[in-house]
């Protein structure tokens, strides 16, 4: 059988996998359908809150990115592991105990104000919907590759799964298809990358490898040979502080990340939300510290068969013939010696991100072009694997878009239909209908986010800053000290939210599309973040101090959030009209 | 809520912020500190020839991050049976 075919009957049979889980896992009640009842065991709770977070980037992109930013990509590596710790220790085993359905629920309740909740809904719906938009585009890019349908026919596709199983199943559909596409997405991960291990270096496990065995100082003689700094040399592309803010506002931005801490409220205890967060992270580290490895492996295969060999030599590899057809690999021959030249710089100018073939960039000697995705895409090939892995890829892409999608889906729904229109339109809303607008708002958000998969603005890939920058300068803050302080009041958390938006938001405009020089101590528009949760620490702090403090139920509310947790069901799950 | 309990509950909230401030200054000093802060120093240093900065970075840090999630869901469980919490 063919790669093709192999891809076609392994996507062809997740699919219904995750199509007849969703089925099974049909709810009625708000409580199943935003929290899947608070029943979720915190194991499960875990591989779902993995499968929430690795994105198509993640699966596809991030060793790629890593290859050639060497160590200045540990930013990725540490920033979307790092906040699961500060998930752990400071918010999720609190929000549990709080126990309700959403984040903008503890910001309006904590704060006892409408205002707040508006703020903090929008700000969720906004954040959330930058993300699905490139998710989307995700599962159309990975159905281009690997099935070769028009991009726009695979985004369809992956809208009609996604909406069979949210709007059936709600949050418990998507809690059970998310453990099913975990374990699609690590295992498709994984053999690859072990194949290649032991291909390139005899040590089957890839973070062995990468410890142990000579590969990194290999890289690094490479890389000094061809005139590129060391693989290891830190701060090549980016300055040292810019590196600190952007990884800490990427840890940050992930604890404050509304689709990740709203799983944490689907675990039955508290004590299931601290076990829940570590499960999540060793799921994730699984990848995480694969990725690294797999990273230069790839660059030090690149390098190893392709410089200073000739063309016809380069074209006996499976590989590169594969992969030159898409255009993800290309060559040129400035000096003319028909022998290959690898170095730092562009191969050919480029037009944005796309790269013009047929307009070499003579400022510099490198003959070869790679796009950063090869890295992943590539691998089974070079390790001479069977066809069917390279099925098993690109049902592993395909389960990390999808169940990123329908995480972030979720969150856009409830923060229509349970955030804004039960609690401020329509209190009085029964059971049957606040489920029925929830699944209203599931279709609504799939369709738009349908639409910017098919007409990407062109701008997605600057705008993923956005939602770690917002998430971290807007709700991390607020929570936190809503959480550890009596003091902070609604004025305080009002005005630090605003405080936190506004400046994070003007910022990353005016850097990203209106060419403003990062004038903060050049913290580009990925750290800074970091300085708008600060701001909004300060402004919180500051103003809470200045006015009335909050009234004595609410002190009582975050004072009983620190009691030593008890099992089972914090707070009674449905207060109806409240 | 008699005295002694509110004794109780003061004395937990105190070893509750304590292992909580302990394992976060951990986890910046592996992260933020090891990877980034001194990585030019320990960058001198290597092991099995890879610069120890750089694996701190790349690998070391993410296993911490696992592990004190684990060291405070177990510390945590001890300390609510401590307080009775768990009946």
């Amino acid at each position: 059988m063919t790669a093709e075919a192999w891809t076609y009957l392994v996507v062809t049979i997740t699919f219904l996998f995750y199509l007849y889980i969703g089925w099974k896992s049909r709810v009625r009640e708000s409580a199943g359908f935003y929290v899947a009842g608070h029943g979720v065991p915190a194991l499960a709770n875990g591989a779902a809150t993995a499968a929430d977070w690795m994105s198509a980037a993640s699966f596809i992109s991030m060793a790629g990115l890593i290859s050639f930013m060497g160590y200045d990509g540990s930013i990725y590596l540490m920033g979307w592991t790092g906040g699961y710790v500060l998930l752990a220790l400071l918010l999720a085993p609190y929000l549990r105990k709080f126990g309700k359905y959403t984040v903008p629920d503890f910001v309006g309740d904590r704060y006892y104000s409408s205002t707040a909740r508006v703020i903090a809904a929008i700000t969720a719906i906004f954040v959330s919907l930058t993300y699905v938009a490139g998710q989307m585009r995700g599962v159309g890019i990975v159905f281009s590759r690997f099935l070769h349908v028009e991009i726009e026919v695979g985004v369809f596709i992956g809208m009609v799964i996604v909406a069979f199983f949210s709007v059936l199943g709600g949050m418990k559909g998507i809690t059970w298809t998310q453990v099913a596409q975990y374990s699609v997405l690590i295992v498709a991960y994984l053999i690859p990358a072990f194949a290649i291990s032991n291909y390139l270096t005899d040590i089957p496990v890839p973070q062995a490898a990468f410890t142990f065995s000579d590969i990194i100082p290999r890289l690094n003689t490479a890389h000094i040979s061809l005139g590129f700094a060391e693989y290891t040399a830190p701060f090549a592309n980016k300055s040292h502080l810019d590196v600190l803010c952007t990884t800490l506002a990427l840890m940050v931005g992930t604890a404050g990340l509304p689709h990740v801490i709203v799983r944490f409220y689907t675990v039955p205890s508290v004590r299931a939300a601290r076990y829940s967060a570590g499960w999540a992270l060793l799921f994730i580290a699984l990848l995480y510290t694969t990725a690294p490895a797999l990273a230069a492996f790839a660059r030090l295969n690149l390098l190893d068969s392709l410089h200073g060999k000739s063309l016809e030599e380069i074209q006996r590899l499976d590989w590169v013939r594969s992969w030159q057809s898409t255009n993800l690999l290309a060559f040129t021959d400035k000096n003319g010696d028909s022998l290959l030249t690898v170095g730092p710089g562009p191969a050919f100018l480029m037009n944005g991100k796309t790269p013009l073939f047929d307009q070499p960039d003579t400022t510099n000697h490198n003959e070869v072009y790679f796009d950063p995705d090869i890295v992943v895409l590539s691998t089974p090939e070079v390790a001479g694997l069977a066809p069917w892995v390279i099925a098993l890829v690109a049902a592993g892409g395909l389960a990390a878009a999808l169940s990123t999608a329908s995480g972030l889906l979720l969150v856009i729904s409830s923060s229509i239909a349970h955030d804004i229109y039960f609690r401020l339109v329509n209190p009085h809303a029964d059971e049957a209908h606040r489920v029925f607008v929830g699944r209203i708002m599931v279709v609504a958000s799939i369709l738009v986010a349908g639409y910017f998969g098919i007409n990407p603005p062109g701008f997605v890939g600057e705008v993923v800053a956005f939602a770690f920058g917002l998430a971290a300068a807007s709700f991390f803050p607020i929570i936190i000290l809503g959480i550890f302080t009596t003091r902070t009041n609604r004025e305080g958390a009002i005005c630090g939210m605003l405080s936190g938006l506004i400046f994070t938001t003007t910022y990353i405009i005016g850097c990203q599309f209106f060419g403003m020089k990062p004038w903060l101590f050049g913290i580009s528009a990925q750290g800074i973040g970091t300085i708008g949760m600060l701001l909004n620490f300060a402004v919180t702090s500051i103003v809470s101090r200045l006015t009335a403090p909050p009234p004595a139920e609410i002190r009582q509310l975050v004072e009983s959030l620190s009691i030593p947790a008890h099992p089972g069901p914090a707070v009674i799950l449905d207060e109806g009209t409240e | 809520m008699d005295e002694n309990h509110d004794a109780q509950l003061k004395k937990y909230h105190r070893a509750n912020r304590r292992l909580i401030a302990t394992l976060l200054i951990v986890w910046g000093f592996v992260s933020l500190g090891c990877a980034i802060l001194f990585v030019v120093p320990l960058n001198k240093i290597t092991l099995f020839g890879v610069p120890f900065g750089f694996w701190m970075a790349q690998q070391g840090s993410i296993f911490c991050f696992v592990i004190l999630i684990f060291i405070y869901a177990l510390r945590m469980d001890r300390l609510d049976h401590n307080y009775h919490a768990d009946e």
